[in-house]
């Protein structure tokens, strides 16, 4: 019992990571209907530029995210105007085409900058700081901090959709690109601070996956499938089920691991196929 | 030497890919007057308009506003300008509430007389519902919403595509009073219309398309019942 306590415990935790990889997908995705296969090797790149900036400047992994996140938001600008842009505007597979050509691009990019190395972000006592609940259950400090984080991220973007006058442009673009440019509003730039805001909350995430666990120039793709899997499981109507669909991916694949570790990541597919089959809306998604 | 019109259009043609859609059009509206377009399905009058904000592209020197060349810039520069389009079938932004539309129309950021204030004034029934989803409201009323969002911009020209499309007669005529209204006020108008009592009666001067061509001009008053059938229907 205390050991399915706490691997549901620990599940959550990890979920808010996995929602982290998620919102950013899901804003980009509500916002300019872009499917971007290379999200997660742009997490791995966060994770990269974490470990250049503490390696260079002698910085904690933590206080290297004022550093990273400002540079990762640059990078989605300059990556929409310069790229993604010019895919925009009819169907939805030529930009989900270049971003999968970034991806390979990306990888084979870390390969020859950082070799095929296993890396990691050392935090120091933060990594093995723990708060104990019970005898069975204590909370490592990390991960209690990766679900507060998160939850402040989705409720920080809850609150600029909805109440601020960017999330009014990012919700006019996404309703009716064409009539939007008639409010003034130039759809390029608003579709470059969607992916700027997207890539700095990356930029975030990277940063807490370095420090939890290793990376690799291919640690991306897994990253992205489980952002996916958090998008669909949560549906797409608002950022709080993307957080509930990170946690009950987190929590599926913590549970199994208990039964037999091979099974992790197998349990959190099967759960995403369930879900998909049972509700294709996701569990806290509307029918479009 | 006589005054420069708010807006020349000058040998206009338009494309949608190989298919042309407009064929050299002249057209142009004097400060502080309505002009209406009218002219049977597929006529061009959407594209005119569509051309005009920039929706779609056209030669730089083929649309003179305010003296300026301005055919062909991004959408967003010209409703800066002042030009502003109620585009046809309303066009909502479903997920804003109906204040939201209205403000999202206001960013553009031109000072005038078109406040939130004014436009609740106008259309009184939109302040009670300004919590609303834009699309919970009837389609008079969504209507209101998309005109109070183009003058939120506070254009020097205001477009109107097809106001009556879709709607009873009795809120057709309510509409069209609103919008006298704002015209008397000092915005000068180019409405396209389909119902053709409504657009003479709203108007000082009338361009007939047929085809992607104006195939009949003049001032309201002068043009007969006869010559705008012929003009209509290309007969």
């Amino acid at each position: 019992m205390g050991d399915f306590a706490n691997a549901v415990v620990q599940g959550v935790m990890v979920g808010g990571l996995y929602a982290m990889f998620a919102v950013g997908l899901a804003l980009i995705f509500g916002v300019m209907k872009l499917v971007n296969i290379a999200h997660g090797d742009l997490i791995v790149l966060a994770a990269y530029i974490g470990l250049v900036t503490t390696q260079t400047l002698g910085l904690n992994p933590l206080a290297a995210l004022v550093v990273v996140i400002p540079i990762m938001a640059g990078v989605g600008y300059a990556l929409q105007r310069g790229l993604f842009n010019r895919t925009m505007g009819g169907d939805l597979m030529p930009p989900l085409l270049v971003s999968f050509g970034l991806s390979v691009i990306m990888q084979n990019g870390f390969l020859a900058l950082f070799s095929a190395d296993n890396k990691r972000l050392h935090a120091g006592a933060l990594e093995v700081a723990s708060v104990k609940l019970t005898d069975a259950i204590s909370i490592g400090v990390l991960p209690l901090m990766q679900l507060g984080l998160a939850i402040l991220v989705i409720a920080a973007l809850q609150l600029l959709l909805y109440r601020t006058a960017l999330g009014r442009a990012f919700r006019a673009v996404s309703d009716d690109p064409r009539v939007a440019q008639l409010m003034g509003l130039d759809n390029k730039h608003v579709f470059g601070l969607a992916m700027a805001l997207s890539l700095a909350i990356v930029g975030l995430a990277g940063v807490l996956l370095a420090i939890r666990a290793n990376f690799d120039p291919a640690t991306g793709p897994t990253r992205l499938i489980f952002g996916f899997e958090a998008v669909i499981i949560g549906g797409l109507s608002s950022f709080w089920g993307t957080l509930a669909g990170g946690i009950i991916l987190g929590v599926v694949q913590s549970v199994a691991s208990t039964f037999d570790p091979g099974l992790q990541v197998l349990a959190g597919h099967i759960a995403f196929l369930i879900v998909l089959a049972v509700r294709p809306h996701g569990l806290f998604g509307r029918p479009a | 030497m006589p005054e420069t019109p708010l807006l020349a259009v000058h040998t206009l043609e338009a494309f949608y890919g190989d298919f042309q859609a407009l064929y050299g059009v002249d057209i142009e509206v004097g400060r502080g007057r309505i002009v209406a377009v009218i002219g049977a399905n597929g006529a061009g009058k959407s594209t005119l308009l569509n051309t005009l904000v920039g929706l779609n592209s056209s030669p730089r020197e083929s649309i003179r506003f305010e003296g300026e060349a301005i055919g062909g810039l991004a959408p967003h520069d010209i409703v800066k300008r002042g030009l502003a389009l109620v585009p046809e079938g309303r066009r909502l932004f479903a997920s804003l509430s109906v204040e939201e539309n209205l403000v999202i129309g206001g960013q553009v950021g031109r000072r005038g007389e078109w406040t939130l204030e004014r436009i609740y004034e106008l259309f009184p029934i939109l302040k009670e519902r300004r919590q609303q989803p834009s699309m919970s409201l009837s389609g008079g009323q969504q209507q209101m919403v998309a005109i109070g969002r183009a003058l939120m911009s506070n254009p020097t020209l205001l477009l109107c595509d097809e106001l009556s499309l879709g709607l009873a007669p009795i809120v057709v005529k309510e509409i069209y009073g609103y919008l006298r209204a704002v015209v008397a006020g000092g915005v000068s108008a180019v409405i396209v219309e389909q119902d053709i009592g409504q657009a003479l009666k709203m108007a000082d001067h009338v361009y007939c398309m047929l085809e992607g061509r104006v195939a009949l001009s003049g001032p309201a008053a002068s043009l007969t019942r006869e010559a705008i059938a012929a003009a209509y229907f290309g007969v």
